[in-house]
C-alpha cells in the first residue's frame, strides 16, 4: 500500500507545491540467499599516526571516521600503533583467544545436548575482550556486555567457576539466580551482567568518578554492542564521562548485528559509533577489532589519557560476530550463510597466529599442539563442572531464595520461607 | 548551618527542611564514603530547589557534592557504580515523577544486584526524592510513587511523617546497606517538631507507635500520619481512644507491630495520600484480615486519594487529595459497625 493511499487529502498536499515527504529505511546490503558483500566496506588507506595522549580532541576528529590496523593484510606491522610486544606476550594473547574459542565451542555443544538452556559465544571478537584485558591492569574495572567472556579468561579466572555457572549447578556462586554466561566475578573485576542494555556504561562512569574520589589509582572500562548505542543509558554515560572527565574507557562493539538487525538499525550507516563520541567532546578511536595488536594499542592510548587527567574516550572495535547471536538464535533467517568467512577483516586468532608465524615466533606445529592442550583443558575443567551437576539435575535449594534479596531476613520473607517449609 | 543543636539560643523545633539538610550534613561529617549527587544541589547553583543541600558543596566540595547534567538515569546509574567502589552515594531526584526516567536503574540493578550477584555485592544508595499534592503542582510534580518501589523485592522505602524521625530515617537510609528510597513531602517541609538528637540513626524496617489507643488502630505513613494525630487528639475528648500506628518504613513493612496493634483494638483504618487502588494501603489491609479475621470488630477501611491524576486547580486538587476529615469518618464508620452488631 502506498502511503498516499493512507492520505484521503493527498490530493490537498500535492496541490501545495511540495513533494510527499518521505522516510527512509535502513536495508542490509545482502539478505539470505543472495551472495554475501561486503564490498561497500571501505578499508581506509590513510594511515592515522598515534597521536600523543594529551592531544585536544578537535585533533582527533579523524579517528572517530578511520580505522586504526596494526596487522596488515601480509600480517606484518603496518604503522606506527605498533604497541612494541613481547612475543611472548603475543602468545599468551593467543593462547586466550584460543581458549575462549575453545570454551566456547565446548559449552555451546553443552547446550545443544541439554546440559544448560541457553549459551553466546563471542566468535570473531575474542581479540577484543582478550588484548583489552591485557592492556588494562589485572585490578582494573570491567563492566562487560554479555560476549566478554575473554576477559575473564585473560585474567586467567578458573574455567570451571565459569562452567559451573552456565550449568547451574551446585557450585554456581550465581545460585541459581542467574541466566546462563551473565557472569560476575567480583574478585575478577568483572561485574554482574546486565540483561537490560547498557546500564552498566553509567553504572562505570559513575565507579570511576567514585575511584578518583578515594584517590585510587583503578580505572574502568565498559563494554556495549553498535545497537545498544541507541539506548539511552549510552548518550548518559558519555554526557557525564565528557562533563567530569571521567577516567573511564567506553568500548563500543560493532559486530555488525543486534541480534538480527544489521547495524544500520542503530544508526551505523550513517556515521560511525566512534563519532558518536565527537558531539560529546569526547575522542573516539575506531579500532580494527580482529586486530589483537591494534585493539590493543588504541586501548593503551586511551588509558594513558585517562591517567593523564584527560578523561574518558569511546573506542569502536570494528569486527564481525561469526556465529549467531545466542543459542536461541538462527542468523540463516536474516543474513547470507558464509558472511562470517568473507569478513574483510579477517579472523582474529588466525591474523595473530600468522604474524608470529611471519616474525618466526610461532608454527603450525606449535599452534597444533596449543589447540591439543586447551582443548584437553577445556575437556577438564568441563568434566569437573559437570561432576557438580548440569541444567536441573543438582538444583539450588529453594530456601536459599530468600537470602540477599536483603541484608537482613525481613519478617515476611521469613514467612514465605517458612510457607515453602523451610 | 551549623548541625549543633542542643544550643540554648536554639528554638526547641526544626523545620522538615532543616532535619533533611541536618540529616545530610551529618551523615557526610560521620563517614567519608558518603557523597551527594543530583540537579542543582550545589551551592553555586543555589543549593538545591528547596535549599536541602544548602551548604553542603561548600562544606565538603564539589567532589563530593555534584550538581549533575539532568539526566536521572545516570544519577541513579552512576551512583550504583560509586557505591560498588565503596561509597554511600545519596542521589537526588528532584521531584518523584522524575524517578519514572532511572526506573530501569532502580528496579532492575539496585533493588536486585545483591541477589542476582549471588551475595558478592550490595548497593548501599539512598534515593531522596519528594512530592505531594497540595501544593498546586501538578499531575507531573505532584505523584506518590511509593507503592511502584514498594512492590519490587530488595528495594526498602521510607517516608517519615515528623522533622526528627525524617532526621533520624534519612541517616538509617544513608547507613543501611541496601538500596532505600526516601520520600520528603513537599506541602509540610516548613512545618515543625521537636530537634532530634544529632547522630541518632532510627533502624529502619521498625514502625512506631505514634499514639497509644484502645478502639482503632490508624495505620498509615508520612503526611496522613500527621493528620492522624490530629484527629486522635480531638477524639479523645469524645473519649474515643485511637491508636496511630506510624510505619515511618512502607517496605519492608513491620506487620508484626501493625498486628499487634489491630489484635488490641479489633479495628483498622489505613491511610495513605496516593491514590486508593493498588495502593500500599491494599497490602496493608489484606495482611490484617489475613491474620486477624475472627478477632476483628469492622472492615478494615482505607482513606486514600482518588484514582485520578493530580489536577492542577486548587479545587480540583482539594477535590482529588484524601481529607482529615475522611479520616475522621472512616474511625467513625468502623466504631458504628461495633455498635450495629
Amino acid at each position: 500500500m502506498s502511503s498516499a493511499s493512507l492520505n484521503p487529502e493527498a490530493s490537498v498536499a500535492a496541490d501545495s507545491g511540495h513533494q510527499p515527504l518521505r522516510f527512509y529505511v535502513p536495508e542490509p546490503k545482502c539478505r539470505p540467499g543472495s551472495a554475501p558483500d561486503f564490498s561497500g566496506i571501505q578499508l581506509p588507506t590513510e594511515v592515522l599516526p598515534r597521536p600523543p595522549v594529551d592531544a585536544s580532541q578537535d585533533q582527533l576528529h579523524a579517528y572517530a571516521y578511520g580505522l586504526i590496523r596494526v596487522l596488515g593484510d601480509d600480517h606484518k606491522i603496518i604503522d606506527e600503533w605498533n604497541p612494541q610486544l613481547d612475543a611472548n606476550v603475543l602468545r599468551k594473547g593467543l593462547r586466550s583467544m584460543l581458549l575462549t574459542r575453545i570454551y566456547d565451542q565446548r559449552m555451546l555443544r553443552a547446550q545443544r545436548t541439554g546440559k544448560t538452556s541457553f549459551y553466546m559465544q563471542c566468535t570473531g571478537e575474542e581479540a577484543i575482550a582478550v588484548a583489552q584485558a591485557m592492556a588494562l591492569e589485572p585490578d582494573d574495572m570491567c563492566f562487560p556486555s554479555y560476549r566478554q567472556q575473554g576477559l575473564l579468561i585473560a585474567r586467567e579466572w578458573p574455567l570451571v567457576d565459569m562452567m559451573c555457572q552456565v550449568y547451574n549447578n551446585s557450585e554456581d556462586r550465581m545460585k541459581g539466580r542467574q541466566l546462563p554466561v551473565f557472569y560476575s566475578a567480583k574478585k575478577a573485576g568483572f561485574f554482574s551482567i546486565s540483561g537490560n542494555l547498557g546500564t552498566q556504561f553509567v553504572q562505570a562512569v559513575g565507579w570511576a568518578m567514585a575511584s578518583a574520589y578515594k584517590g585510587d589509582t583503578r580505572l574502568a572500562a565498559a563494554w556495549v554492542g553498535d545497537g545498544t548505542t541507541a539506548e539511552a543509558d549510552f548518550h548518559y554515560a558519555l554526557t557525564f564521562a565528557a562533563v567530569y572527565r571521567v577516567p573511564v574507557l567506553l568500548n563500543v562493539v560493532n559486530n555488525q548485528w543486534a541480534i538480527s538487525s544489521f547495524q544500520g538499525i542503530a544508526g551505523g550507516e550513517v556515521t560511525t559509533f566512534a563519532a558518536r563520541a565527537v558531539g560529546y567532546g569526547l575522542p573516539g578511536l575506531r579500532v580494527d577489532g580482529n586486530d589483537f595488536l591494534a585493539v590493543y594499542a588504541a586501548t593503551k592510548w586511551a588509558i594513558a589519557r585517562a591517567r593523564a587527567g584527560m578523561g574518558a574516550t569511546v573506542i569502536e572495535l570494528y569486527t564481525y560476530r561469526a556465529a549467531a547471536h545466542s543459542s536461541s538464535d538462527d542468523p540463516s533467517g536474516y543474513r547470507p550463510e558464509g558472511e562470517g568467512a568473507l569478513w574483510p577483516l579477517g579472523d582474529p586468532i588466525e591474523r595473530l597466529k600468522q604474524h608470529l608465524i611471519a616474525i618466526g615466533e610461532w608454527s603450525q606445529e606449535q599452534h597444533d599442539a596449543l589447540t591439543s592442550e586447551l582443548t584437553e583443558e577445556v575437556k577438564s575443567a568441563g568434566k569437573e563442572a559437570e561432576s557438580f551437576g548440569t541444567l536441573g539435575s543438582k538444583g539450588t535449594s529453594p530456601s536459599t531464595m530468600f537470602d540477599d534479596v536483603y541484608k537482613e531476613l525481613p519478617q515476611h520473607l521469613r514467612r514465605q520461607r517458612q510457607q515453602l517449609g523451610y | 548551618m551549623s548541625a549543633v543543636i542542643d544550643t540554648a539560643a536554639k528554638p526547641e523545633v526544626i523545620t522538615f527542611t532543616e532535619a533533611f539538610s541536618r540529616a545530610l550534613h551529618d551523615a557526610m561529617e560521620m563517614d567519608p564514603a558518603v557523597i551527594t549527587l543530583g540537579e542543582d544541589i550545589g551551592d553555586e547553583e543555589g543549593g538545591g530547589i528547596f535549599k536541602v543541600t544548602k551548604g553542603l558543596s561548600t562544606k565538603f566540595g564539589t567532589d563530593r557534592v555534584k550538581t549533575t547534567p539532568i539526566s536521572e538515569q545516570a544519577i541513579v546509574g552512576a551512583a550504583i557504580g560509586a557505591s560498588l567502589a565503596g561509597m554511600r552515594p545519596i542521589a537526588e531526584i528532584m521531584l518523584m515523577n522524575f524517578i519514572t526516567v532511572p526506573m530501569d536503574q532502580i528496579v532492575n540493578h539496585a533493588a536486585k544486584l545483591r541477589f542476582m550477584s549471588g551475595g558478592q555485592t550490595h548497593v548501599p544508595i539512598t534515593i531522596r526524592t519528594r512530592t505531594g499534592a497540595g501544593a498546586g503542582t501538578g499531575g507531573q510534580h505532584s505523584d506518590m510513587l511509593e507503592a511502584w518501589f514498594a512492590h519490587v523485592a530488595g528495594m526498602k522505602v521510607v517516608v517519615p511523617s515528623t522533622p526528627a524521625d525524617a532526621y533520624g530515617l534519612l541517616l538509617g537510609c544513608i547507613f543501611d546497606n541496601d538500596p532505600c528510597l526516601f520520600i520528603e513531602d513537599q506541602l509540610t517541609r516548613t512545618q515543625t517538631g521537636p530537634v532530634p538528637v544529632k547522630g541518632e540513626i532510627i533502624k529502619l524496617g521498625k514502625a512506631h507507635i505514634a499514639r497509644e489507643g484502645t478502639d482503632v488502630s490508624v495505620i498509615g505513613y508520612g503526611r496522613p500520619v500527621r493528620d492522624a494525630m490530629v484527629l486522635a487528639e480531638k477524639l479523645a475528648a469524645e473519649g474515643i481512644s485511637v491508636e496511630v500506628v506510624d510505619l515511618r518504613t512502607v517496605s519492608p513493612l513491620d506487620t508484626e507491630t501493625v498486628l499487634k496493634s489491630v489484635a488490641k483494638t479489633g479495628r483498622a483504618v489505613v491511610i495513605h495520600e496516593a491514590p486508593r487502588s493498588f495502593g500500599c494501603g491494599a497490602e496493608i489491609a489484606a495482611r490484617i484480615q489475613e491474620s486477624l479475621y475472627s478477632e476483628l470488630k469492622a472492615p478494615v477501611l482505607r482513606v486514600a486519594s482518588r484514582d485520578v491524576t493530580v489536577p492542577f486547580s486548587r479545587v480540583l486538587e482539594a477535590a482529588y487529595l484524601y481529607q482529615a476529615s475522611g479520616i475522621e469518618a472512616a474511625i467513625r464508620q468502623t466504631l458504628e459497625k461495633r455498635a450495629a452488631r
